[in-house]
């Protein structure tokens, strides 16, 4: 800022113009400041209902209690049928999204001509755009009914839900992981094609490789999407929180779930007066949620900056 | 595998060899198409049900009536009116709010504040952010203006404030992305004739960025409007009569009616008036899309 104290003033009253400059600076300052502001927002407003509500379950029975019935008495508060039924949706869709996911990369960044991919990229996109309530409407009245032609699936499924989350989150995992497997130095192909390696050989045995921890970040954050992913699960696998046990594993996923997203939603939907138990047990779910998916977040940025360092 | 290739060089291994290559190549496109076909055969299907196409008999479901009239018990009389109106306004909130403070802070990250420790805090912060379930933003907007601040319960400022939250990492990126590409040759020159930081950024920095930025912007709204879990959670409605008469009324939101009309298991519900809401709120969206990428395709060739 040095230009505006100089002696010879070619525009105009430079007291005014720095003023000026500084309240520009500060108000720019505090938009930015607002995002670090919602951060410490979602933590606090989830930790003071939560610590409310920790007063009156005890967390070993909140973490540990098997059973969830926050309206009807018995009330209950135990979140580990949500958690399972969570990781079901999430390992079910693990399942389609991850392979094909990484795939897709494969075949955009390795095998695809320009042209195809001009085709194939924005049609991934279409995949990531559309909302997920429809996610869960075509998991509802299209795949349920055609799941049911061939397995014994209830009319709400977590099948066929985990079925639209994985399909959602597939773009997710491909579009970075190709910029991973983009990102290799084409040394490192010619050298295995010097070596007499087919494409085959250089795809899977260079390029992935050495785009690994790209290909791990973006696994990590596509389970946590699926982790947090909500009206799809809502929609599609309704709201009967079941227990899974060694008994009911083989039948669970033909059957109606609840995630710990699709229990919020269904506090929410309840119209629940403040200070209820009920609607403390929203937050203390919240907070569960916030804490995975924050984790897995910080997960998949480190390892994908330590990528990064590689090769630049 | 160099060893495999190691032990025959022009024998049997290198056509197994290629019909492997070849194998997997397929395998690989059809990983790709896999996702794509699925959604664009349900899309149809979406389409084919909303037009009433295969069952004429109940005539279509989305024309004129569907989209000035109210929900009905029923099926044939229920329209998304009010819901359409209510996304609608719940976007200008939206835009009025998030996009503003998006690009300030977007301006402060690119030409204030590049490379200091306090910039890198805030990059990582918005990182995260983008990462946290829609749900979440729900019960921060309950929390914070609902009940801290005193705003009503599902009314449309606490929707477009509560969702522009949600979509306030997805702009400040985008328009990041957008100041980063213009030329610091043109902040140069512009500092060279006497201009200030701040007139620089108003009058060089911002008018070539600007494009980008829309583009983005419109693309962060299309992500608001299919929004509905933050919704629930503000208490929005799940149906309303009418469109919200004003921005402190309690409103509902397209995506918001279609979860309500999952509670009406009838046919004509499920396969005839939710399909013809899904096929608004996407043609809605598309609308927006294009729009984007119009701006950003005729801006791009100068």
């Amino acid at each position: 800022m040095s230009r505006e104290s100089t002696h010879v003033d070619l525009t105009g009253d430079a007291v005014s113009r720095s003023a000026k400059e500084r309240g520009v600076w500060l108000l720019l300052l505090t938009c930015a400041a607002l995002s670090v502001f919602v951060t410490f927002g979602i933590i606090g407003t989830l930790l003071f209902d939560a610590i409310d509500f920790f007063t009156e379950v005890s967390p070993v029975a909140f973490f540990t209690g098997t059973d969830w019935s926050p309206a009807i008495k018995p009330y209950s508060f135990g979140v580990l049928p949500l958690v399972t039924n969570t990781l079901l949706v999430t390992v079910l869709s693990a399942l389609i999204a991850l392979p094909l996911g990484v795939a897709s990369a494969i075949y955009l960044s390795e095998y695809a001509s320009d042209r195809v991919r001009s085709v194939l990229k924005p049609g991934l996109e279409v995949l990531a755009g559309i909302p997920t309530v429809v996610y869960g409407y075509f998991g509802l009245v299209y795949i349920t009914p055609a799941l049911d032609v061939v397995l014994p699936v209830s009319t709400f499924n977590a099948l066929s839900a985990s079925i639209v989350v994985g399909i959602m989150i597939i773009p997710m995992v491909s579009s970075i992981s190709e910029d991973a497997m983009s990102s290799v130095p084409d040394s490192l192909r010619e050298a295995g094609y010097g070596l007499g390696a087919t494409k085959f050989e250089v795809s899977t045995g260079v390029v992935v490789p050495a785009a690994a921890s790209g290909i791990v970040s973006s696994f990590v954050l596509a389970l946590s999407r699926a982790i947090g992913e909500t009206m799809a699960v809502v929609v599609a696998a309704g709201q009967s929180p079941t227990m899974i046990t060694a008994s009911n594993v083989d039948t669970v996923l033909f059957n109606s779930i609840q995630t710990m997203t699709s229990a919020m939603i269904e506090l929410g939907v309840s119209d629940l007066s403040g200070g209820t138990t009920a609607y403390k047990a929203l937050f203390a779910i919240g907070l569960t949620l916030f804490s995975i998916t924050f984790v897995m977040n910080l997960i998949s940025t480190l390892v994908a900056r330590r990528f990064q360092e590689e090769y630049q | 595998m160099a060893t495999d290739s190691g032990r025959d060089w022009f024998g049997s291994e290198k056509t197994t060899g290629y019909a492997k290559g070849r194998a997997f190549e397929l395998g690989c496109l059809a990983a790709t198409v896999f996702g794509i076909f699925m959604v664009f055969v349900l899309l149809l299907y979406v389409v084919v049900d909303a037009f009433a196409l295969t069952t004429p008999e109940y005539g279509p479901w989305l024309d004129g009536d569907f989209l000035t009239s109210a929900h009905s018990r029923f099926p044939e009389k229920a329209g998304i009116y009010p819901a359409l109106v209510g996304s609608v306004m719940m976007l200008i909130v939206i835009a009025l709010s998030a996009f503003p403070i998006g690009v300030g802070t977007a301006i402060y990250l690119e030409e204030y504040a590049s490379d200091n420790p306090i910039a890198t805090l805030i990059e990582i912060n918005i990182g995260n952010l983008a990462g946290v379930p829609s749900v979440v933003y729900g019960l921060l907007g309950l929390a914070l203006f609902i009940r801290f601040v005193g705003l009503g319960t599902g009314t449309v400022v606490v929707g477009g404030f509560t969702v522009g939250l949600l979509i306030l990492p997805i702009i400040i990126i985008s328009a990041q992305e957008a100041i980063r590409s213009v030329p610091d040759s043109m902040r140069t020159a512009s500092y060279g004739m006497g201009a200030t930081r701040w007139q620089t950024v108003w009058r060089v920095v911002l008018p070539e960025a600007l494009p980008g930025i829309l583009t983005g912007t419109i693309l962060a709204l299309g992500r608001a409007i299919g929004e509905t879990a933050p919704l629930i959670m503000i208490g929005a409605a799940a149906t309303v009569f009418s469109p919200p008469s004003s921005f402190f009324d309690r409103f509902s939101a397209m995506p918001r009616q279609i979860y309500a009309w999952v509670s009406f298991p009838k046919y004509e519900f499920q396969y005839g008036v939710m399909a013809a809401g899904v096929v608004t709120l996407l043609t809605v969206l598309l609308l927006m899309n294009a729009t984007a990428i119009l701006i950003r395709n005729r801006y791009q060739r100068q």
